[in-house]
């Protein structure tokens, strides 16, 4: 790696469906600090080449190198600890539990590691995590809903719960597919100030997202997926007047 | 530790023992205040609490515990046999040695989940059953059943110079464990097996299981290597089965390959449904109706029967009769089957959710501004 300030490396990757090539040759280096975001039409492959990051498919070529470490073949809990967190395009939460117990799982996931055998404790003695997650949750807004139900929250609050969900382990690197779908305009806003504040505290983020306004106010380098393929990558200044990518995907909306 | 157990939590443990210390009292008029039958309340509690440990709380439905509790059987009758007629030694080793046979068919039964794990767990159960029906009959005496003789060696009794006359019979301490000692003796454990499944519940392990039941896939994109904690369960809940098993050796010593049996297994499915799936206290409901209407049931024959509809014209009782009688004795298991559809298709929660929505009734009625009050999680 030519770039000392590179955290995140995929190198070369292909990823094949039966026939479908659903990503080709993607190479991509996200540098510390900074928010990378991967724009493209639908189907175009975003979604796939945030699962061969973290695990949940493996590519059929290339490898992804996380600090130093090859992803490529590790568990998704083993790479989550090495401090990977993702927001899924469908919410993934525990339905079934509080919105409390849903951002002290993943906190007491950081302070104990992947597995042990606490069962002789109180969940309420906790007091440390209970106390990390209101505040996590104070921080996104919603400290009111805490103990509610989480498959009981709107399309936005699962999103913005998942959020704090990630968040509360203080990753290194933070992946959203598409953090604001489902949100009104208010809600989105305020993610995108929430998203903003990490982001001053040197949280390194991937963001997949088709609102262009979230994406310019947020990005400080942007990749344009198509058809599994990297067609245009730089500065959001440099992406916009890339007339490639006006045809293939900016076109179509403006 | 600051907070040892929340106040609810306490309650319910306090309100739980007096309920089954005092049930020779209140079960008198139910006709079911004799120790035989109130032990096998608290055995079948025991076997039902575990289950739900890995069904209710992790949600992996398993088709064989059975053979835990066949093996905690078994394991105690040996010791009885081979080391002392004390009870202690006997449930420690059933514990012990079921816990590791749950290690063994747990790692392999969890590299599936879903039907296909609950398919795993059926066969390995069944082969375990036929293992002891025949193959294994050296260790379990095979259809006869594994029993106590007088020849049996007993080392430990032998070297402190214990000696008995007439049948051997388990005890603690030289105390005789028949009648009423029996029952507050098995009593005595499945209060500590409510106690400890209550703390597993209230845990952060506790936590995680239900957190696995939920959304196995978040688990491990949380970081969480689910596989430990399922077997955890698993081994946990065949622990308990082997206790309850080691607990019916000691009230009546004799070991049989058939309490390895799916139907066996299946019951403590049954009683964990209809008691309520995840709660605590609802699987040893659950359990303490199938035995009670098990043992009302099943000892009804037809002229019990003829006698109970005598009042009425002799052909309509005739018929009556003939109807009945297909639901009690050996059929009592149609009633049990019709009893379970009826309670899955109209209280999908079991009884608890029977009891909740009375509850939530009586506090409707009782604040009527309750209706706007936010959606909070189910009490446990
Ligand atoms: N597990 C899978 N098996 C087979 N095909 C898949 C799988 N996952 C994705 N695909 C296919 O790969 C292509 C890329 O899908 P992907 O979900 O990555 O698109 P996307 O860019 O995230 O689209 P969207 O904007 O709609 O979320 C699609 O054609 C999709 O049907
Ligand atoms: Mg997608």
């Amino acid at each position: 790696m030519a770039n000392p300030n590179v955290v995140l490396h995929v190198a070369d990757v292909h990823k094949r469906f039966g026939g479908l090539h659903a990503l080709s040759d993607i190479d991509l280096q996200i540098e510390e600090g900074k928010t990378h975001a991967i724009i493209g039409p639908n189907g175009a492959g975003k979604s796939t080449l945030l699962n061969v990051i973290i695990g949940k498919l493996a590519p059929s070529s290339g490898q992804v190198v996380f600090d130093g470490n090859v992803l490529t073949g590790k568990k998704p809990y083993q790479i989550n600890q090495l401090g990977i967190a993702r927001v899924f395009q469908t919410p993934e939460i525990f339905a079934d539990l509080s919105v409390l117990h849903n951002v002290m799982i993943p906190a007491l996931a950081k302070r104990d590691g992947m597995f042990t055998l606490n069962m002789m404790r109180s969940l309420e003695s906790e007091t440390g995590i209970r106390a990390k997650a209101e505040h996590m949750l104070e921080d996104v807004g919603m400290l009111n809903r805490r103990d509610m139900l989480a498959g009981s929250l709107s399309r936005g609050d699962k999103r913005r719960m998942e959020l704090a969900m990630c968040l509360i382990q203080h990753p290194r690197l933070l992946l959203l597919d598409e953090p604001t779908a489902g949100m009104s305009r208010h809600d989105t806003n305020t993610t995108i100030e929430l998203l903003k504040k990490i982001k001053a505290r040197g949280m390194t983020k991937v963001i997949i997202e088709h609102d262009m306004h979230v994406v310019f106010s947020l990005a400080d380098k942007i990749s344009v997926l198509a058809q599994g393929r990297i067609i245009a990558d730089g500065t959001p200044d440099q992406v916009r007047g890339n007339p490639k990518v006006q045809e293939a995907y900016l076109g179509g909306a403006h | 530790m600051p907070k040892f157990m929340s106040r609810n939590d306490l309650l319910l443990f306090a309100g739980f023992s007096l309920v089954v210390l005092t049930m020779p009292i209140w079960l008198a008029p139910f006709g079911a205040g004799y120790p035989d039958l109130l032990q096998r309340f608290m055995i079948f509690g025991i076997f039902a609490v575990g289950f739900n440990i890995l069904f209710g709380l992790t949600g992996y439905l398993s088709f064989g515990h059975a053979a835990f509790f066949g093996v905690g059987s078994y394991a105690a009758v040996w010791s009885f046999k081979l080391l002392t007629l004390d009870a202690i030694p006997a449930m420690i080793f059933a514990v012990v040695i079921s816990g590791l046979f749950a290690l063994v068919i747990g790692f392999l039964c969890l590299r599936r989940s879903g039907i296909y794990f609950s398919i795993l767990t059926l066969a390995f159960a069944q082969m375990s059953y036929n293992l002891a029906y025949s193959v294994l009959t050296p260790i379990t005496n095979g259809e006869t059943g594994l029993q106590l003789t007088l020849s049996d060696p007993r080392v430990i009794d032998a070297a402190v110079g214990q000696g008995f006359v007439g049948q051997p019979v388990p005890n603690i301490l030289g105390q005789q464990l028949s009648g009423y000692a029996g029952f507050y003796f098995c009593a005595g454990f499945l209060i500590l097996a409510f106690f400890i499944a209550q703390r597993i519940a209230g845990s952060p392990f506790g936590m995680m299981l239900k957190a696995i039941k939920s959304n196995q896939t978040r688990m491990q994109f949380t970081g969480f290597n689910t596989r430990p904690y399922a077997l955890s369960a698993f081994v946990i809940s065949g622990m308990y089965a082997g206790l309850a098993g080691a607990l019916l050796a000691v009230t009546d010593p004799l070991a049989g390959a058939e309490r390895m049996q799916w139907t066996a297994s299946g019951e403590v499915v049954l009683m964990t449904i209809l008691g309520g799936v995840g709660t605590l206290v609802g699987p040893v409901i659950g359990a303490w109706i199938i035995k009670y209407f098990e043992n009302i049931l099943s000892a009804l024959n037809d002229n019990i029967l003829a006698r109970f509809w005598s009042f009425l014209p002799e052909g309509v009782a005739d018929v009556l009769v003939k109807v009945t009688s297909k639901f009690v004795g050996d059929g009592w298991h149609l009633t049990l089957g019709l009893a379970f559809v009826i309670v899955v298709i109209f209280l999908p929660g079991g009884i608890m959710e029977g009891v909740r929505r009375v509850a939530g009734l009586f506090r409707r009625s009782g604040s009527s501004g309750a209706k706007t009050a936010p959606q909070t999680q189910p009490a446990e």
